[in-house]
C-alpha cells in the first residue's frame, strides 16, 4: 500500500473516534494555521500609518498559495462577536522573506469592520482568510513606462506593486486630502530619493480635486504608459473616458473598491433568485409569507422566530428584524430567518 | 387543565403588557451580546473537546481502576457538556448570531444517536411552539405516559413508572424513537412513506457510526483494556442519559407546572404565548455548576420564554423574568434538583393509577388558595 492510502486509512479510523466531529476540528484548537485547515492567519503587528489608516501583519496558514502584485484578499474578522468579511488589497511584495503577508486599512466613518481593524485589533487574533484574487495586476513582460493613477486608499494595491516590481521609468499622481492623510507617505518618499519613482502628490484639500485635463501638464507623456488607477469612482469614471477619448482604453487599468451601500428603507422588490420570481412585499410582512405567496418553496416552522427551522441565505439587500427594527444586510454566509424578516428595501432570497 | 386556572386575574391587556416587557427584557441582552458572549462559547466548546479526547485517552489504560474512574467521569462529563450546554444551546440557534459557520444551528451535530436535523424539527417547532399543550406537545409523555388527570386512563399505564426508568436509562434512543415519531408512523399505512423511511435510515446510520465508535473501535484501540474501556463508555451514556433525562424532566413534569388544552391556543396572541411558556415551564435553583451541567436548562423558564438567546445570560434575565412573575401575581415554579426529581416521579407514579376520588394534594392546595 502506498504511503499515501495509508495516511487515507488511518484518517478514516480517526474519523470513525472522532464522529461525530471531525478530526480536524481537534486538531484546529492546537494548530489553526496548520496545511490541510481551513485557510487562517494570525495577526502579528498593527502599524499606524495615519491617523485612520493601519498596515497590519499576518502570518498566512500552510494553505496559503501566494498572491500576484495588486491582488486582494477577503479577511473574515470577529467584530462584537460577528464574523464579518472584507476584501482588502495586499501591501507587501510577493516576494516579502519571512513569509507574511500586509494589508493596509483605511478606517472609513461608521465601517464596522475598518474601524475595528485600525483601532481594536489585537496581534495574536486569529483571523479567518480567502486565497488572493483579482485581476488588477502587473502583466508578466514589463512595459517600458509605468503610470499610478492613485486615491486616497486606492493607493493601496498600487504600493503592493511598487514594492513588488522595479521599473525604470515610473511616475505616480496620488491625491488625497492633505499631506497626513497619504498613506505611505514615507516610503514614497524614500523611493523618490532613491530615484526609483517620480511622483506628483496632490492635497485636494487646499489643491481640489486632480482635473484631468491637468494630466497633459503633470504627465506629458501619459498616453504612452501603461496605467494602473485605483480611486474613487469619480476618478476612475473620468479616467475611462479620458483615455477612451484618446484612444488610449487598452493601456488603462482600473481597480474599483466597491462599497456596498445598501440603503434600508420600508418595503422593496423581493428577488427570490433560485426560483427566479420577483415580487413587491411591503415592510410589514414576514418574507415567508411573501415568498409562499408568490409560490416559492419556503422552509418554515414555528413562525414566530424561535426555531430556526426557515433560515435562508440573504444575498443581496437588507431585512429588518419585525421584533426588534434590527437591519440585516446581504453579505457572505450571512442567514435570516424569514418568519420575522420583512423587507428593507430591494433585497434577494435564495430560494 | 387544572381546575383552577392560575392565570384568570389577569386582563387580557395585563396579559399584552406583560408580554411588552418580556420583548423588553429580550432586546436588552440582544443589544449587549458580543466579543464576550462568544468567547465564552468558543472556551466552552474548547473546553470539552479537551476533556473528551484526555478521557478518551486515559480510558486506554481503563485495566487500572483508577484510570477507569478518572477516564469515566470524565467522558460521563464531556458528553453532558457536549449534549446540554453546547449541542441543546447550539441546535437551538443561540449562537447563529455570531455567523462562524462552524458554531450554527445548520451546521452542528452533536454525540447523540438523533441526527441534529430532526432533533431540531420535534424540539424547537413542535416542542418549544407548544409547550405543554397535550396532543400537539410530544415532549409531554412522550406519547407513552400519562400526564395529565384529565386524560383517559387505561390499565396499560399501570407500567408507566417503568417505561419511564427505562426511557431515562436509555434516553438518546428513546428520543431519536420520538422525533422519528415511531409511534404514529409504524403503523402499515406510514412505514412504507419514503419520507420516513429516508429519516429512519439516517438515524440507522448516526446509531451505527455512535455505537461503532463508543463500543467497538474505542474499545479496540484500547487492547488489553477492551472489556474495561466498553464498560466505561456504556457507564458514560447511561451517566449522560440518566442525567439529561433528570434535567428534562424538571422542565415541565413537577407540579404546579400547568397544561394546555389544544382549543386554548387558538388565536393565541403574543402575551398570551408568552404566558403559557411562564407557567408551563419549571426551574431547577443551585450553584453554577448545577446551572452549567443541566446546560442553563435550569433556567427552563427563561429559555422557554426566550429559546434563542445565548444560555450563558439566561441567569441574568432569570432576575428580571421573575420580578415579573411577583408583578403579575403568578407562582415561580422552582426547587432544588431532588425535590424536582421526586416530584416530578411522584406525578409519574400518581398518574399511573386512575384518578382517586378524593382531592389531589394539588387541588386541595388551589382550593385553599382560592
Amino acid at each position: 500500500m502506498t504511503s499515501a492510502a495509508l495516511r487515507s486509512r488511518a484518517w478514516k479510523l480517526l474519523e470513525l473516534v472522532t464522529t461525530p466531529l471531525l478530526p480536524a476540528d481537534y486538531l484546529d484548537l492546537v494548530s489553526p494555521l496548520r496545511a490541510g485547515a481551513d485557510l487562517r492567519g494570525r495577526i502579528e503587528a498593527v502599524h499606524p500609518e495615519t491617523p485612520d489608516a493601519a498596515t497590519i501583519v499576518i502570518r498566512p496558514g500552510r494553505g496559503w498559495r501566494g498572491h500576484v502584485a495588486g491582488q486582494y484578499i477577503r479577511i473574515g474578522v470577529d467584530v462584537d462577536g460577528v464574523r464579518l468579511w472584507r476584501a482588502y488589497s495586499v501591501t507587501s511584495p510577493t516576494n516579502r522573506a519571512d513569509g507574511r503577508i500586509t494589508i493596509t486599512v483605511k478606517a472609513i466613518p461608521d465601517g464596522k469592520v475598518s474601524n475595528h481593524m485600525v483601532r481594536k485589533l489585537k496581534p495574536g487574533t486569529v483571523v479567518h482568510l480567502d486565497q488572493a484574487c483579482g485581476d488588477f495586476v502587473l502583466p508578466p513582460a514589463k512595459p517600458a513606462k509605468v503610470l499610478y493613477l492613485t486615491a486616497g486608499s486606492g493607493i493601496t494595491p498600487v504600493m503592493g506593486m511598487l514594492r513588488d516590481t522595479e521599473f525604470d521609468d515610473v511616475v505616480m499622481v496620488h491625491s488625497a486630502p492633505r499631506k497626513e492623510d497619504v498613506i505611505f507617505r514615507n516610503d514614497l518618499h524614500d523611493l523618490v530619493a532613491d530615484e526609483k519613482l517620480r511622483l506628483v502628490e496632490l492635497h485636494t484639500d487646499t489643491d481640489g480635486m486632480l482635473d484631468i485635463a491637468r494630466l497633459e501638464e503633470l504627465v506629458p507623456d501619459w498616453a504612452d504608459r501603461e496605467t494602473w488607477a485605483c480611486g474613487p469612482a469619480g476618478l476612475l469614471d473620468t479616467a475611462e473616458e479620458h483615455w477612451t477619448r484618446h484612444g488610449k482604453a487598452g493601456r488603462l487599468h482600473t481597480e474599483r473598491f466597491r462599497p456596498t451601500v445598501v440603503v434600508a428603507g420600508e418595503g422593496g422588490e423581493v428577488t427570490f433568485s433560485t426560483t427566479g420570481k420577483t415580487v413587491d412585499a411591503d415592510g410589514a410582512t414576514p418574507l415567508l409569507n411573501v415568498g409562499e405567496e408568490a409560490g416559492v418553496l419556503m422552509p418554515s416552522g414555528c413562525r414566530m422566530g424561535i426555531c430556526f427551522g426557515c433560515v435562508t441565505p440573504l444575498k443581496a439587500g437588507a431585512v429588518r428584524d419585525l421584533r426588534t427594527g434590527e437591519i440585516t444586510e446581504a453579505e457572505p454566509g450571512v442567514l435570516i430567518q424569514t418568519c420575522v424578516s420583512a423587507a428593507a428595501g430591494p433585497c434577494d432570497i435564495e430560494r | 387543565m387544572t381546575a383552577i386556572d392560575p392565570t384568570a386575574h389577569l386582563t387580557a391587556e395585563q396579559i399584552e403588557e406583560l408580554g411588552r416587557e418580556l420583548d423588553a427584557i429580550r432586546d436588552e441582552v440582544i443589544a449587549s451580546r458580543g466579543e464576550k458572549d462568544a468567547a465564552y462559547i468558543r472556551k466552552v466548546i474548547s473546553a470539552q473537546r479537551k476533556l473528551e479526547l484526555a478521557s478518551r485517552g486515559i480510558l486506554l489504560f481503563s485495566l487500572f481502576p483508577p484510570a477507569w474512574i478518572i477516564g469515566t467521569a470524565g467522558l460521563s462529563v464531556a458528553k453532558i457538556m457536549d449534549n446540554m450546554e453546547i449541542g441543546h444551546n447550539v441546535l437551538h440557534g443561540q449562537w447563529d448570531w455570531m455567523r462562524d459557520p462552524k458554531i450554527h444551528s445548520t451546521t452542528w451535530e452533536w454525540d447523540h444517536v438523533s441526527p441534529a436535523d430532526q432533533w431540531k424539527h420535534s424540539h424547537n417547532e413542535l416542542h418549544h411552539t407548544y409547550t405543554n399543550v397535550i396532543g400537539k406537545d410530544n415532549d409531554l409523555g412522550y406519547g407513552i405516559m400519562r400526564v395529565d388527570e384529565d386524560q383517559k386512563w387505561h390499565p396499560i399505564y399501570l407500567a408507566q413508572p417503568l417505561w419511564n426508568f427505562i426511557n431515562a436509562c436509555f434516553f438518546e434512543y428513546g428520543i431519536a424513537a420520538y422525533d422519528l415519531e415511531l409511534g404514529k408512523n409504524l403503523h402499515k399505512r406510514r412505514r412504507n412513506n419514503p419520507e420516513f423511511r429516508a429519516r429512519a435510515r439516517a438515524v440507522g446510520r448516526k446509531i451505527r457510526k455512535q455505537v461503532l465508535k463508543d463500543y467497538v473501535i474505542h474499545p479496540l484501540l484500547s487492547g488489553p483494556s477492551f472489556l474495561t474501556t466498553l464498560a466505561a463508555t456504556f457507564t458514560a451514556n447511561l451517566v449522560r442519559n440518566l442525567w439529561s433525562h433528570s434535567v428534562i424532566m424538571c422542565g415541565h413534569f413537577p407540579e404546579g407546572v400547568q397544561t394546555f388544552e389544544r382549543r386554548s391556543i387558538k388565536g393565541e396572541t403574543r402575551g398570551q404565548w408568552y404566558l403559557r411558556q411562564m407557567m408551563g415551564s419549571a426551574n431547577i435553583s443551585g450553584s453554577k455548576a448545577m446551572h452549567f451541567m443541566s446546560g442553563n436548562l435550569s433556567h427552563q423558564i427563561e429559555h422557554h420564554l426566550f429559546p434563542d438567546l445565548p444560555s450563558n445570560r439566561y441567569a441574568e434575565v432569570a432576575v428580571k423574568v421573575r420580578a415579573l412573575f411577583d408583578k403579575y401575581e403568578l407562582e415561580y415554579v422552582t426547587g432544588p434538583l431532588p425535590k424536582q426529581v421526586f416530584s416530578a416521579w411522584r406525578k409519574v407514579f400518581r398518574l399511573s393509577l386512575p384518578n382517586k376520588k378524593v382531592k389531589t394534594p394539588d387541588r386541595e392546595r388551589e382550593l385553599i388558595a382560592a
